[in-house]
């Protein structure tokens, strides 16, 4: 496999897997009008999803196509974040969540809207516009929650002290083949992270909330090396699929 | 069941009674405004602000709360596969039908409102099992193809119950079903399809689409409620153009559109008595087993529970949340002092 | 139904007492060159997630270009009691229609 392969599966399993969490709350929503956001988000995270699975498929040439690699792959193949793959707390923690997700999805597919590659830069070009309600649609929340009651101040806080160590990962450039940068293939993610913190510390101030100091944690989801949870996360998802191996569905 | 509007049989009184608390024929109720069953009979629309009979009201918002509630709760046997479905493609489209349910709800929610009822008490009346749902979504979806299943019979079972709802002489739920409609046929085409693909797979995906319609077919016969002649509500609901079709024929409908569907699937309803009647011009059908329906709608189906307390769950969970943005509004409010445009 | 003011759509969505999010009418534009058109109503705390809301609820499958949203009691309607004296009067003037006059053959672009 390709670093090429490599850098464009990394990305589509952060969005996958983020998207496959986020349908768990479907029909649990606090409010049905959040149902219906929530579900938006999910589709938007899942159809993006798709097309990089497609083109990392095509790029590798080995005539796997978007199931084949979201459902054939085994665990370690997986190259997403661990941010993403943990099982979701309470609504303010998903909240938290999506904002560092999305706030970062929207620095990288902005920067990707001049990759080399035509793929991603199109990609990009579709996706920008959808990360940026997502990331509107987090900070309309964690200034609700965190301005909201005494009660969503502490969730609000919790949540986000639960998600910040992880977003670390998000911004280690090392999994990135240098050639790709060269060739600009791929961005450098360490480059985004100065804008991206201006936006989300901006927001989590505005809602009154403190700026966790908690140290990055300790991940290895670029390397295929995920938390218990993942495997839940994967057996949940692919089992009805590997149960009938070479069907059409 | 989606917009027709049944209870049980009235005589143990554990159920709603029909709207008018009685049967046989309906003399206009004494509140009944002068010209306004003359405008149902021109097929002109009541609209929100209008006089209109208590009752008449009263039964609209048992009935489009009622369709609100199979709407809502209608997610959770469909929303149980999204994270199981076996392609991207059909968790996208499974995705996308379950969020248009929570929107059909809330299409429905609000034309409940314009009655001047509030949306939380409805809700309340759903979660203290005041006010029903449709009885389908009792029952579990054990296996992919019940996804398939859904969409093609109950969907098309839903359908053919809200298609007539589209001229219900009520302006606001006629315009929500309209709505309604509209996007349910993406939902049926999807179930067909999702089943067509899997009668014409493998063996064992063949007999998952099998299984599935064996155990979705009669109760999908029985969304449209008890047969006419134990039907409680349905005269005066037929007066006043909220109900256009009675029971039976919807259900022959049904069944008369769906027979050849399944010869195309390449799958068998599960009724020996099932065969065309050249005489009647429709299929004849065997019995159905109305005490089981009745039994689901008392509480009693595979999941009544499980689905009500879910519901009841996320509702609770969720409180802190509504509560917080509540509390952010008017603090905001308060910020902006009383000098601009506050909102509501 | 109360007396006040009560939207387009006539009902409920007060506040009064409970914590529950107030009602919002909602209008779409559903392509340049048209107006914006009542569709329904929603739920939000305030009018930032009204319009959001509004967004998710009503243009999903691409019905709009523009929205609205209302609080509904901000909406002052005609009473359907004053519906004679409102627009009955309006029923005599056919002179205002063009179809009230005659045109003699022949004689265009009138």
């Amino acid at each position: 496999m390709t670093e090429h392969v490599r850098y464009v599966l990394a990305l589509a399993d952060d969005v996958l897997v983020a998207s496959q969490r986020l349908g768990g709350w479907i029909a649990r929503a606090p409010e049905l009008e959040e149902d219906v956001a929530l579900a938006n988000i999910g589709l938007d995270l899942l159809g993006q999803a798709r097309s990089l699975l497609t083109h990392a498929g095509a790029l590798e040439g080995e005539g796997r196509d978007e199931d084949a690699l979201a459902y054939f792959r085994d665990e370690r193949d997986f190259l997403n974040v661990h941010l993403v793959e943990r099982s979701h707390g309470d609504f303010a923690a998903t909240m938290a969540r999506l904002l560092l997700l999305s706030t970062y999805l929207h620095e990288l597919w902005t920067a990707l809207l001049t990759s080399t590659d035509d793929t991603l830069a199109a990609v990009a070009a579709k996706a920008v516009k959808e990360v940026d309600y997502h990331a509107d649609h987090a900070r309309m929340w964690v200034l609700r929650l965190g301005d909201g009651t005494e009660e969503s101040h502490r969730r609000m806080q919790a949540g986000l002290e639960a998600e910040w160590p992880y977003a670390e990962e998000l911004f280690d450039g090392s999994y990135v083949d240098a050639a790709l940068l060269e060739t600009g293939v791929a961005v450098d993610p360490s480059t985004l992270r100065e804008r991206w913190a201006g936006r989300v510390v901006a927001v989590v101030e505005e809602a009154t909330l403190t700026v966790p100091t908690s140290r990055p944690a300790v991940t290895g989801g670029r390397r295929g090396i995920h938390t218990e949870e993942m495997g839940y996360l994967l057996a949940e998802m692919q089992h009805l699929a590997r149960s009938h191996p070479g069907a059409s569905w | 069941m989606y917009g027709n509007d049944f209870g049980v049989p009235a005589r143990d009184g554990r159920d709603t009674p029909g709207p008018t608390g009685g049967t046989g024929t309906t003399p206009a109720p004494p509140d009944e405004p002068p010209g306004f069953q003359e405008l149902i009979d021109t097929d002109a629309r009541i609209e929100p602000r209008d006089a209109m009979p208590e009752a008449y009201r009263n039964t609209l918002v048992r009935q489009i709360a009622q369709h609100a509630h199979s709407e809502i709760i209608g997610m959770q046997p469909e929303g149980n596969w999204i994270s199981r479905a076996p392609s991207l493609r059909r968790k996208a489209i499974l995705m996308a039908k379950v969020q248009d349910e929570a929107g059909h709800g809330l299409y429905l929610y609000a034309a409940a409102e314009t009655l001047g009822v509030d949306r939380a008490d409805l809700l309340d009346a759903l979660h203290a099992g005041r006010q029903k749902y449709s009885s389908i979504f009792n029952y579990p979806t054990l296996t992919w193809a019940d996804v398939g299943a859904i969409g093609w019979l109950v969907d098309g079972a839903a359908i053919a119950n809200q298609v007539p709802l589209c001229r219900c002489s009520y302006g606001p739920y006629a315009r929500a079903m309209i709505r309604v409609c509209k996007e349910e046929s993406f939902h049926q085409r999807q179930g067909f399809e999702a089943l067509h693909t899997l009668s014409h797979g493998t063996e064992a995906q063949k007999a998952m689409a099998q299984d599935a319609v064996n155990r979705w077919w009669w109760p999908s016969l029985m969304m449209f409620g008890p047969s006419d002649a134990d039907s409680t509500h349905s005269e005066q609901s037929m007066r006043w153009g909220i109900k256009r079709f009675s029971n039976d024929e919807l259900r022959q409908r049904f069944v008369d559109m769906t027979v050849p569907q399944a010869d195309a699937l390449g799958l068998t309803l599960p009724d020996p008595d099932l065969c065309w009647n050249d005489e009647r011009g429709h299929y004849d059908f065997g019995e159905i087993d109305f005490a089981e329906l009745f039994e689901v709608i008392r509480g009693n189906g595979p999941c009544n529970k499980q689905r009500l307390d879910h519901r009841v769950r996320a509702h609770e969970e969720g409180a802190w949340v509504r509560e917080a943005a509540v509390a952010y509004a008017r603090k905001k409010q308060e910020r902006a002092g009383s000098t601009t445009g506050a909102v509501a | 139904m109360s007396g006040v003011s009560t939207g387009s759509t006539g009902g409920g969505g007060s506040t009064g007492g409970r914590r529950d999010w107030p009602l919002w009418e909602v209008f779409v534009r559903s392509r340049r060159g048209l107006s914006h058109v009542h569709v329904g109503s929603l739920h939000a705390p305030d009018a930032e997630m009204a319009l959001r809301n509004g967004r998710d609820l009503y243009t999903r499958r691409q019905e709009g270009v523009s929205l609205w949203v209302v609080p509904a009691s901000a909406i002052t309607a005609s009473s359907p009691d004053e519906k004679d004296s409102f627009f009955d009067p309006a029923a005599d003037k056919i002179y205002r229609h063009p179809t009230f006059y005659e045109v003699p053959e022949g004689v265009e672009h009138l």
